[in-house]
């Protein structure tokens, strides 16, 4: 059947797997009960071990169980490849991995697993390069279930994941499971997705380089969470957690898109004293926070809170005194890890806090502007962040979906990139409905939700800013790159696409060869 | 009125994601090269990248020139034939040393015209001053042909003829700057200023343009967008500098209102340059995004 952003549902996957078609962005208040997880009483002096095959018997994985990770440490993780090449030599079969994103440092031990039939369901934010490219030509017999992060949280909470095992890298943890992401040599900063994995998993692992003298605080994940802790050589690649030191982009380009969301912050109803903002990450996204910097100290304007994926530019907001506080989730550079440590306004918190849609409120239901990426937007402002112009995964929902329901959505995006047009008459992918994308800004201008009345009037006499129909961008970048032939797949799906409440949005399928 | 040239952007005729974005960063002209800037094996190339880009990208209200390569090169006809059929506004000849030059490249031009059935004259030109027998002959060079919208110093060459190199405080230029500026000014057309290309260099820069701008140059040639808005930020008029500009339209309203052949302002004669510079000022300030479309000052 058609879904409400008009995508064919296959009417078994519907049946077989038990989905609701996507409907509504509208998340309503239904009532819901959460699922417990089990609990091994421990006094805590048996929870130190001394190796990984040693932890995995403890835990009592078996096979057709789900064992989950978390990806803070982007591509410097050690922890993924240590545990998971030991699962595949102890020949565990039919696995679930449920992580909360799989990064590229982790692509060929998935796929080692799959190979190995050690892995037959995947769960995940996203995946990218050889993993994208191995799922997208029909590598894996059941199709990957792509979440949010907002809704990975929802669904461990509803038990449409239940984690067994969760195999958790920390830099630094006492002997009976205190631990935080703030001191020791692999710091990440924010744990915030791997604390629903410690909250709900039946049996918790962590994984870490450093053990600390007891109590260790500030403890993000608790000892009373916490079945058993490993220490091993090394947790993770420092340098490759997280960029260094932040450059600012020099692309005239991205400056220029950039310069123009700022406009549009500025020009619209929201910006004023006491406003929050998400900016996510990339050059145009720090490129922003500088503007934006710039128009808050001229108004004299601060900001309530940032939300999100952290910077240290948005860290320098907050030392600055622009911005009050900061709800932290992850940390995308070092700077922006460290200041974790040391200011009390930058708040950790959990992936249900940040954006789950089914809890008593999460932070992004306060969040006034939002910006947000795309690889591809059509006519009808739905977004693709996950299949590229080739129809091959290389993507992730990460925040997506969920911090787009901020009041001033805007997709920052250039109108072509190379000879692939970004401005679609439909997207490849819908991942993120058109409903709640407010404004696109492009290089070349900008285009306003014709449901967004309000902001048409406010944004129509922008100087430097011209405003076009989303058509008319569309047809500027066919003029440029020209049509491209339609993409061919196959009729078997590799991927079903999530909305935040668990609906099925969209389908990826099998490219062809 | 005048169409402002306060940027004149470089973009190589060889680089297909510059010229499709050549347009999006308000430069009051965009220069595509197929001279200098594009080796030999990627003449062909660069000619037909330009000319299918001048038909089909957008460049909204940027006036669109191309700089050719000579006509004592094999490429220069080709180029002039293949700019001429893609309606290119202006033509710029590179190294012009002599009125001459200027004289010659028009009549391939015109032959160009009417071999496509354009109307002749519709194609303009402007030429590129770069040695010191340009320089001592720019007034000639200026007043060479009516389809000349203004002549360009280029330094790079000009200051290796000199037997010198550029300096910080451009005393090297002095000469030709006044000359070019002269020349073009007797002629009744633009004046450009050559490139500045230390792009992260943003102090020596902007103290190149307030040289050029006391001097009265219409504007500078950039290699970098991001040197556009540092240009623009400095051709930009004064608040105290529109509102007499405004006083000085407004009082000629009210006097052709009136009937009134003699206008004054404050005890003043308004003339003729009065009223140029304000419309100038108007224009600078528009373009700016100062003032609104009906010259109202942006409350800000």
């Amino acid at each position: 059947m058609l879904n409400k952003v008009n995508r064919e549902i296959p009417d078994d996957i519907l049946k077989d797997k038990n989905y609701k078609p996507f409907e509504t962005t509208e998340i309503g208040n239904p009532e819901t009960t959460y699922v417990a997880h089990q609990v091994k009483v421990s006094q805590g002096d048996d929870k130190l071990v001394d190796s990984i095959p040693d932890v995995i018997a403890k835990t009592g994985l078996k096979n057709g169980m789900t064992i989950s990770f978390h990806h803070h440490f982007r591509e410097g993780d050690f922890v993924f490849n240590m545990v998971m090449q030991e699962i595949i030599n102890e020949g565990f079969q039919d696995l679930t991995l449920a992580p909360s994103s799989l990064t590229n440092v982790m692509n060929d031990m998935v796929i080692k697993a799959i190979k190995a039939g050690t892995i037959t369901h995947i769960t995940s934010s996203g995946m990218r390069g050889s993993l994208g490219d191995f799922i997208s030509h029909g590598g894996l017999k059941d199709p990957v279930v792509l979440r949010s992060h907002g809704n990975r949280a929802r669904s461990i909470e509803n038990g449409d994941i239940k984690i067994d095992v969760a195999f958790l890298g920390v830099p630094n943890a006492d002997a009976v499971g205190n631990a935080n992401a703030i001191y020791g040599d692999a710091v990440f900063g924010s744990m915030g997705y791997s604390l629903m994995d410690a909250k709900y998993a039946n049996k918790v692992v962590l994984l870490t380089d450093t053990i600390m003298p007891y109590p260790n605080t500030p403890a993000s994940i608790k000892q009373t969470e916490v079945d058993y802790v490993v220490k091993v050589a090394k947790v993770g690649d420092p340098d490759k957690i997280g960029s260094g030191s932040t450059r600012f982009t020099k692309d005239p380009k991205e400056l220029k898109i950039a310069q123009t969301v700022n406009q549009v912050i500025t020009h619209s109803q929201y910006f004023k004293d006491g406003f929050s903002f998400q900016t996510g990450s990339g050059g145009a996204a720090l490129a922003v926070s500088r503007y934006l910097r710039k128009s808050m100290i001229e108004k004299n304007i601060k900001a309530s809170f940032a939300l999100g994926g952290i910077t240290k530019p948005t860290v320098d907001l907050l030392e600055e005194g622009l911005v009050n506080k900061i709800l932290d989730v992850q940390d995308f550079d070092k700077g922006a890890a460290a200041s974790m440590a040391s200011n009390e306004n930058q708040q950790e918190i959990d992936s249900s806090w940040y954006a789950d849609p089914n809890n008593k409120g999460a932070a992004v239901n306060q969040l006034d502007v939002c910006i947000l990426s795309a690889l591809e937007i059509d006519t009808k402002f739905n977004v693709n962040v996950m299949t590229g112009s080739d129809g091959v995964l290389r993507g992730a929902i990460g925040g997506h979906q969920d911090a787009a329901n901020a009041k001033l959505t805007i997709i920052s995006a250039p109108l072509v990139r190379g000879r692939i047009a970004t401005v679609v008459p439909d997207v490849t992918t819908v991942v993120t409905p058109g409903d709640s994308i407010d404004v696109l800004v492009t290089e070349v201008g900008i285009a306003i939700n014709p449901k967004r009345k309000d902001l048409i009037e406010a944004l129509k006499n922008v100087p430097g800013v011209p405003v076009y129909t989303i058509e008319e961008l569309q047809k500027r970048a066919e003029a440029i790159v020209g049509k491209p032939e339609k993409l061919q797949f196959t009729d078997r799906p590799v991927a079903l696409i999530e909305y935040r409440d668990g609906s099925l949005i969209d389908t990826v399928y099998q490219v062809k060869d | 009125m005048e169409r402002l040239r306060r940027t004149m952007m470089f973009v190589p005729g060889n680089n297909p994601a510059m010229i499709k974005d050549a347009g999006i960063y308000g430069a009051d002209s965009i220069m595509f090269d197929l001279e200098d800037s594009v080796s030999l094996t990627e003449k062909d190339t660069a000619r037909m990248l330009v000319f299918e880009a001048l038909q089909t990208v957008d460049y909204g209200k940027s006036e669109l020139v191309v700089r050719i390569n000579g006509l004592d090169t094999e490429m220069g006809k080709a180029d002039i034939y293949a700019m001429v059929k893609a309606g290119v506004e202006v033509i710029r000849l590179p190294k012009t040393e002599t009125a001459d030059d200027v004289v010659e490249t028009e009549k391939v031009i015109e032959e160009a015209e009417k071999f496509f059935g354009i109307e002749v004259g519709r194609t303009h030109m402007m030429a590129a001053i770069e040695s010191a027998e340009g320089v001592l002959n720019a007034p000639a060079i200026a007043k060479a042909s009516d389809r000349l919208i203004g002549i360009a110093l280029g330094a790079e060459d000009y200051v290796t003829n000199m037997k010198t190199h550029r300096y910080p405080d451009g005393a090297e230029l002095s000469f030709a700057r006044n000359m070019i500026l002269h020349g073009a000014r007797a002629a009744g057309i633009a004046a450009f200023d050559t490139v500045y290309s230390d792009v992260d260099n943003t102090e020596g820069f902007n103290h190149e343009v307030e040289i050029i701008h006391e001097l009265g140059f219409d504007g500078k040639s950039v290699i970098n967008p991001r040197q556009i808005p540092l240009v623009n930020a400095i051709y930009a008029p004064s608040e105290k500098e529109i509102r007499n500009a405004k006083d000085v339209l407004n009082a000629i309203e009210e006097a052709h209102k009136k009937g009134s052949g003699v206008i004054s302002l404050r005890g003043k004669m308004v003339d003729k340059p009065v009223v140029a510079r304000a419309e100038r000022t108007m224009a600078l300030a528009k373009a700016s995004h100062l003032v609104d479309e009906e010259g109202n000052i942006y409350a800000e």
